[in-house]
């Protein structure tokens, strides 16, 4: 079956920690292909990393071993994270182990899929703009991105750094939670982690584990309406069921409003695709990575090397990329996305002065028909309306699923202030526990 | 603006033309075929009209909590010369070696 799906590009194992005390002894994790491992080669979805052996591990990895989880394969993904329904690997499409006619959403299409077929207890996974959470939604399981600055991402292979995060996919909010309770924390070889002990109101010593209590009793919810408007009406059906039991189990609801979302996806791709095109300026075939036959100079070379080894999204983000850096329109989209960052993060701040979480779903569509999306980047990047929030202003959020429309899996997303995964993992308990 | 994808239908043309999309692949060291080109024209007008939609974002103060991040500056352990040269495609006496600079 793993064979069908596409779930791995590469089947190799890391043992576990001999330590049958650690709290991951005997779970089995897949690692998106973005996540270095010694050793084992570790692409990024694209023909440029096909070859590409890492000499060491990413700090998330080795935390996984310690903590006596056996890696068993790494992941495919969008190349280099860039898509919203892993269909943009150099090596071919995942598919939804739900519905095999489906993709299993994106970037981390892989992990989601090894998960939700079994392959794996957990998986690791990479959010820019909701690259865990989506491909969660779709194939039915729990994701999780942590707020910005908890979980390393030394040994990423970067995309987009201001906004990624490395998240835990798993099939309950339990265990998703176990996984960020070992690969979270301080880490000295990134400087952008955060030591708990320092952040005011966030506690050292939390079990995200022990958060999955199901205990929603005096909870408030925010439901923003520009998260539901222009959703699809079955995914919009589902998630207020999913929404109304928790009312039930004892949580208070309320409307809010996020006016700065509407302009998120635009800011939200305006800073990735600059980012990235700053990030991928480092695959030029010398130092790594496959290289072109070329007879030209540098330049030349560098672009043919780089021709033969991007795909068309990747090429696509790093021209836009360059364009809203150049001279001339710097002011026009950069900034003006950066203004937009601003706003939502306020927006989010002001918010959380009156609720405890934000409800929404985390996908507006059911997942996608393969090739459906491939040819119309534009409307592959509408569909990330609701992640990209969250990223933009650095924020904690699951996806849990809510249940099914047409047979297919719908996700409740749920967000929380900065460092308040406890509270997140607490409500997505409840919603699973309905 | 371009004179190259005019619709019939009096629709806006594209903001980009193909000869500003071979510039930016230029700036940006990446070699695009033809039908690339063109392709790319028509998509990055659709998309940076939508991304237009950003001049209506209101200035908002950005107050980042932002600290420096520094370590004692000391030798540490880092990867040997073999480890980094490992996944060059062509090295000589422990160097990398590059294309011809001109």
């Amino acid at each position: 079956m793993a064979a069908d799906l596409n779930a791995f590009v590469t089947e190799e194992r890391i043992e576990g920690a001999d330590d049958a005390d650690g709290p991951l002894a005997d779970a089995t994790v897949a690692v998106k292909d973005n996540i270095s491992t010694e050793g084992i080669r570790t692409t990024c979805g694209s023909e440029m990393l096909a070859d590409y052996v890492p000499p060491y591990s990413a700090t998330v990895v080795d935390r996984l071993t310690e903590a006596g989880a056996t890696v068993v394969g790494k992941t495919n993904m969008d190349e280099f994270g860039m898509g919203t329904t892993t269909e943009t690997s150099a090596f071919g499409p995942t598919r939804n182990p739900v519905d095999t006619d489906r993709v299993p959403g994106g970037s981390s299409g892989g992990s989601a899929a090894a998960v939700a077929a079994g392959e794996a207890d957990v998986a690791l996974g990479s959010d820019t703009g909701g690259s865990v959470r989506c491909p969660a939604a779709f194939c039915g399981v729990v994701g999780i991105k942590p707020t910005y600055g908890l979980v390393s991402r030394y040994g990423l292979i970067a995309y987009a750094n201001s906004l990624e995060q490395i998240g835990p996919i798993a099939g309950t909010v339990e265990e998703a939670a176990a996984a960020l309770d070992v690969i979270a924390g301080d880490d000295p070889n990134d400087g952008t982690t955060r030591d708990l002990a320092d952040v005011e109101g966030a506690d050292p010593d939390a079990s995200y584990a022990a958060a999955a209590d199901g205990d929603v009793e005096g909870m408030t919810i925010g439901v923003p309406a520009e998260l539901f408007e222009g959703a699809d009406e079955r995914v919009v059906e589902t998630v207020e069921a999913a929404i109304d039991d928790l009312e039930a189990r004892g949580a208070e609801t309320t409307e809010i409003s996020l006016p700065s979302v509407e302009h998120a996806v635009q800011a939200y791709y305006v800073i990735a695709m600059a980012e990235a095109s700053s990030n991928l300026a480092r695959f030029d075939g010398v130092r790594y990575g496959n290289r072109a036959e070329s007879d030209g100079n540098w330049n030349e070379s560098f672009a043919e090397t780089r021709e033969e080894g991007f795909g068309a999204e990747v090429k696509r983000r790093i021209l836009l990329g360059t364009y809203a850096l150049s001279a001339g329109y710097h002011d026009k989209y950069y900034e003006k996305a950066q203004d937009a960052r601003a706003w939502v993060r306020q927006d989010f701040e002001d918010a959380f002065d009156d609720v405890d979480v934000i409800a929404s779903p985390t996908m507006p569509v059911l997942p996608f028909e393969l090739g459906e999306s491939l040819d119309d980047p534009l409307r592959m990047y509408l569909a990330d309306a609701n992640t990209t929030p969250v990223n933009l202003a650095n924020l904690p959020a699951v996806s849990v699923p809510a249940g099914e429309a047409d047979g297919l899996p719908v996700g409740l997303q749920l967000v929380g202030p900065k460092f308040g995964e406890e509270t997140i993992v607490r409500a997505a308990s409840a919603v699973e526990g309905r | 603006m371009s004179d190259t994808a005019a619709s019939d239908d009096g629709e806006d043309e594209p903001a980009v033309d193909a000869e500003e999309v071979r510039h930016v692949a230029d700036l940006a060291r990446v070699r695009l075929a033809d039908d690339e080109v063109d392709e790319f024209a028509a998509q990055f007008g659709d998309i940076l009209e939508y991304f237009e939609a950003l001049d209506e974002v209101p200035e908002t103060e950005r107050e980042e909590e932002l600290v420096n991040v520094m370590r004692p500056d000391e030798i540490e352990a880092g990867l040997s010369q073999e480890e980094a040269l490992a996944n060059a495609e062509e090295t000589e006496d422990g160097f990398f070696v590059g294309p011809k600079v001109s």
